[in-house]
């Protein structure tokens, strides 16, 4: 089979990379496979449980319905780049605080996604929230523990201001 | 002076857990991510029928697309082609059909495994499956199970001339005792099908260790023990070459207790290409590959004297193992035979089961295996019943529950509940839940004809967790133990390693292990490592599932910490130069009893220990101790929930407006753990109850077999819970702990329908079918409507 690469440049968690891909390579396997930025994980195939959720230019996107050939010149922050090495941002500190995880495996996606819709609404209502997240999926949590940690984050981003 | 540090008790602590900061930061090791070089990737072909057989298979095409190195059938893969195994024989004349890795003849399920391509890269392999031929001839597909035991059928295993798996027979006394009830309520019940649908998909890495004959497996398993001494037996791997490892493993609520035809299909490929193998599955070939739970008929008969009092249960059921058996399918419904009287008192109890073959995908446990369908059965009838007797459903249950003074209690079905108090749990939940003021609230809208009626579910249950006494599980025909491990070691430097044979995936094993370790050795929590799901690393253990961990596990754990204290106080006495009866151990550091300045911390004990220069005779190098424990009897946590459920009557939309649960799960190890398996426990029965469901057409087609027409549950979709607790500690364990796992689960499900039907009843609802969904329950009023 002829398989046609295309070059495309794309800044990831702060380091720019330049990288021939299949046109039909989707951004999460090019994010897992070609880069090794493993953080970011494939929950499904048919766009519904947001496990994959990354940010493309500050805006929450699902990596598994974007080709990597529409983020070249992009900027995507996955859940590796949120913050700097040993440190937490608010929304992975509550989270830890609130027990919004349990086997993990939706957390980027959900940390992600909480990101975007706090920069969004800093003080979302309990409805807002679960509005905000219908996107991402969980199976362990029930999601009641997952909303505490986006209050509590809510609390943290607006006192650290 | 040794300076001495007061810990405190971790026990009981909500600490917050070790596990997150990797999870949240993305440091993940799910199977997936392991990228070994020279990695060779697997797809499965699979069948798009049902019910057919195969006259042709061709591999040729698949050989001759870019970048494949090998494909298979069934006759290609030859003696490779090993089985997968079934472990519970629960009659000695079941019917227990070959289930090859790959078809041989026939495929007998919409996603049955057909052929497997192997290529350098999973997309590869992937499209070279469409130059795969197979010419089908297609069958009769055996989809309905009351059609499945008739005469008129097809079957799914020619060979067997049935589709009847198996039928179970318990109790017998029930058509005598029924001649003294006033009243007799039957029902059927339809307990459905379910998918698991945990967060991560499956994946299996299979490594052939350099030129030794040693494989590394790593899987998204719950049971990497199990799985390595099955693959073991049904591939002829030596058992010592296989190790056997479960990374981070994102979910399994059963669906990952299993040996699946893929992890043989990897292992056997490894073995023959002589490089690693990868195989991740997709969402949509997960729903129709992976295990799927319930799928039960249940007919129930209960008999009351006229003033609520219990006489019998006559339950009938009729359970769906699928096309094959896997390793506990025929079982699961006899992990639900002993929960039907739930917690009530009644003179006789009759159970049968009738196993069917059927051309869909093969059941096995999801999160509660049996007890959710026995308890979602005796939950809905007692509220049949006390409608048939114009009582209050809450004042029935009192009745006839065993009262808290009567513990211990050997129920009807011989099971002996060690400890609760039913009264205490329904107070508070009652309370919290402002029962009375709902009550009044559904009286002034039925009153006033409000198109949005207010129902009131009630659910008292209780269920059997601690899997399990060895000798029941052999009584049962079972062919493994139900024992579980743990070695605490202490190292040079003072620091713990308990090697528990437990497998979490999610439930925060790490945090509460370090927990109960902390509590006994006075070393702190992040002083402790808890090594897990490794077979090379923690050789012994029968891995997590059934509620288990804690209630056998944690034992465990709690009788090797105490067994290295015990050792280590012989060394310390030896060095203090006094007896072990003159020492006493307070946070980690053994001092003589009246005299603080002569002391020694258990760090330096074990330095003691690991140089051994001077140690008391008879006492061997180093500081290790380990304990092996089978539980005595099951635990027997239990809970009162309480849902109110708004009824639009116009268009059939069902909210969840408020939901209360009190649970006693005994002493808790970590509360802020319960609190969220409960959680998401309740989640997973509500979604039963009001949004999943795995159809099937007549053809045996799924009918939503992904994501996005099953429905898990979103976070719109959810209140937020009220939830509390209560505690008779367990008398089975000395941890008193009795399980927390599968509560929400078992228990929510009866109790949104109960509010649902309890909604409609006065229009003529005397039942409505799961899930709840707007267009089920409009039509269950407009029939009941139609039929006043």
């Amino acid at each position: 089979m002829h398989q046609i690469h295309q070059e495309i440049t794309v800044t990831v968690d702060g380091i720019s990379y330049e990288r021939a891909v299949e046109p039909r390579t989707l951004l999460v396997h090019f994010l897992r496979e070609d880069l090794g930025k493993v953080g970011t994980v494939v929950g499904c195939d048919t766009s519904n449980c947001g496990a994959c959720t990354v940010l493309v230019n500050g805006q929450s996107t699902k990596s598994c319905s974007m080709l990597a050939v529409q983020a070249d010149g992009a900027e995507v922050t996955t859940i590796q780049g949120v913050s700097d090495g040993n440190e937490w941002h608010p929304v992975q500190s509550a989270f830890k605080e609130c027990h919004g995880l349990q086997c993990g495996y939706c957390t980027p996606g959900m940390v992600m996604s909480s990101i975007d819709l706090l920069n969004e609404n800093p003080n979302p209502s309990e409805e807002e929230i679960r509005e905000g997240l219908e996107g991402n999926l969980c199976r362990c949590t029930g999601y009641h523990n997952i909303v505490k940690s986006v209050q509590r984050a809510a609390e943290m981003m607006e006192g650290a201001k | 002076m040794t300076e001495v540090v007061d810990v405190g008790t971790a026990l009981g602590r909500p600490i917050k857990r070790k596990e997150d900061a990797r999870l949240l930061h993305g440091q993940t090791n799910w199977t997936d991510n392991i990228q070994l070089p020279g990695t060779v990737h697997m797809a499965i072909l699979r069948s798009p029928f049902a019910h057919a057989k195969i006259t042709k298979l061709d591999i040729s095409g698949a050989l001759a697309m870019p970048n494949v190195v090998a494909a298979f059938g069934a006759a290609e893969l030859g003696d490779l082609n090993a089985s997968v195994p079934c472990v519970w024989p629960v009659t000695d004349d079941m019917v227990a059909p070959d289930f090859p890795a790959l078809a041989k003849d026939k495929v007998r399920h919409v996603g049955d495994a057909v052929a497997v391509v192997v290529a350098s890269d999973a997309r590869s392999a992937a499209d070279a499956l469409e130059a795969i031929v197979v010419d089908y001839e297609p069958l009769d597909a055996v989809i309905n199970m009351e059609k499945a035991i008739s005469a008129d059928t097809a079957y799914v295993h020619d060979d067997k001339g049935t589709n009847t798996c198996y039928v179970y027979n318990l109790g017998g006394g029930y058509d005598e005792k029924v001649k003294e009830a006033d009243v007799v309520v039957k029902r059927r019940f339809i307990n459905q099908r379910l998918i698991p649908v945990f967060m991560e998909p499956r994946s299996v890495v299979a490594a052939p260790m350099g030129m030794s004959d040693e494989i590394t497996l790593w899987s998204s398993t719950q049971v990497p023990h199990i799985l390595r001494l099955l693959l073991a037996l049904v591939t002829g791997v030596p058992e010592n070459n296989l190790r056997v490892v479960a990374p981070d493993v994102g979910g399994g609520f059963g669906g990952k207790l299993q040996i699946y035809r893929e992890e043989i299909l990897a292992l056997q490929l490894a073995r023959k290409m002589g490089r690693p193998v990868k195989w991740t599955e997709t969402r949509s070939e997960d729903m129709v590959a992976t295990h799927h739970g319930r799928d039960q008929i249940q007919d129930i008969e209960i008999a009351a004297k006229s003033d609520g009092t219990l006489v019998g249960l006559k339950v009938d059921l009729i359970a769906n193992m699928g096309a094959y058996l896997q390793i506990i399918t025929p079982g699961v419904p006899l992990l639900g035979m002993f929960m039907y009287p739930g917690i009530y008192k009644m003179g006789a109890y009759d159970f049968k089961c009738t196993g069917v073959f059927t051309n869909t995908t093969p059941t096995d446990a999801y999160r509660g295996a049996g007890r959710p369908e026995s308890t979602y059965a005796i939950e809905r009838i007692m509220d049949e019943l006390a409608a048939e007797l114009g009582m209050e459903p809450m004042e029935l249950r009192k009745k006839n529950w065993i009262k808290h003074e009567e513990f211990p209690f050997t129920t009807i079905a011989g099971l002996t509940y060690d400890t609760g108090n039913y009264e205490l749990a329904t107070a508070r939940a009652l309370e919290l839940f402002d029962y009375e003021g709902l009550r009044a609230e559904q009286k002034q809208r039925r009153d006033s004809g409000d198109k949005v009626q207010l129902g009131i579910g009630i659910s008292t249950f209780t269920e059997m967790c601690g899997l399990a006494p060895s000798r029941t599980l052999g009584a049962l025909k079972y062919v493994a133990g139900g024992w579980e491990h743990c070695t605490v070691r202490v190292l040079p430097t003072g620091k713990v390693e308990v090697i528990t044979g437990t497998s979490p995936h999610g439930q925060g094993h790490e945090t509460a292990w370090s927990q109960i370790a902390s509590s006994i050795l006075g070393v702190p929590v992040e002083d402790i490592e808890v090594v897990h799901s490794d077979t090379g690393r923690a050789p012994y253990g029968m891995d997590t599932y059934g509620s288990r961990s804690l209630a056998v596990g944690g034992q465990a754990i709690k009788a090797a910490s105490e067994r290295l204290v015990e050792k280590a106080a012989v060394i310390a006495a030896h060095q203090l130069e006094c007896s072990t009866s003159d020492l006493e151990y307070i946070n980690g550091v053994f001092q003589v009893k009246g005299d603080p300045e002569k002391a020694q911390p258990l760090g330096a004990v074990a330095f003691e220990a690991f140089t051994a220069h001077n140690l008391p005779d008879g006492v061997e190098p180093t500081l290790s101790a380990e304990a092996t424990i089978d539980p005595q009897d099951f635990s027997y946590p239990h809970g009162t929930h309480l849902a109110a459920m708004e009824v639009d009557t116009e268009t059939g939309k069902v909210t969840l407006r408020k939901y209360v649960c009190v649970d006693d799960v005994g002493i808790q190890v970590n509360p802020m753990i319960v609190e969220g398996q409960v959680h998401g426990g309740l989640a997973q029965g509500i979604g039963q109850a009001l949004y999943e469901g795995a159809f099937y057409d007549e053809d045996g087609q799924p009918l939503n077999a992904n994501m996005s027409s099953y429905l898990v549950p979103g976070a719109p979709d959810l209140p937020s819970f009220i939830t509390d607790t209560t505690c008779t500690p367990s008398t089975t364990n000395p941890l008193g702990t009795k399980g927390v796992g599968e509560a929400g689960a078992i228990a929510s499900t009866p109790a949104i329908i109960n509010g649902v039907v309890d909604a409609l009843r006065h229009l003529g609802v005397t039942d409505v079918a799961m899930p709840a969904t707007p267009m089920t329950v409009w039509k269950t009023i407009q029939a009941a409507q139609g039929g006043k």
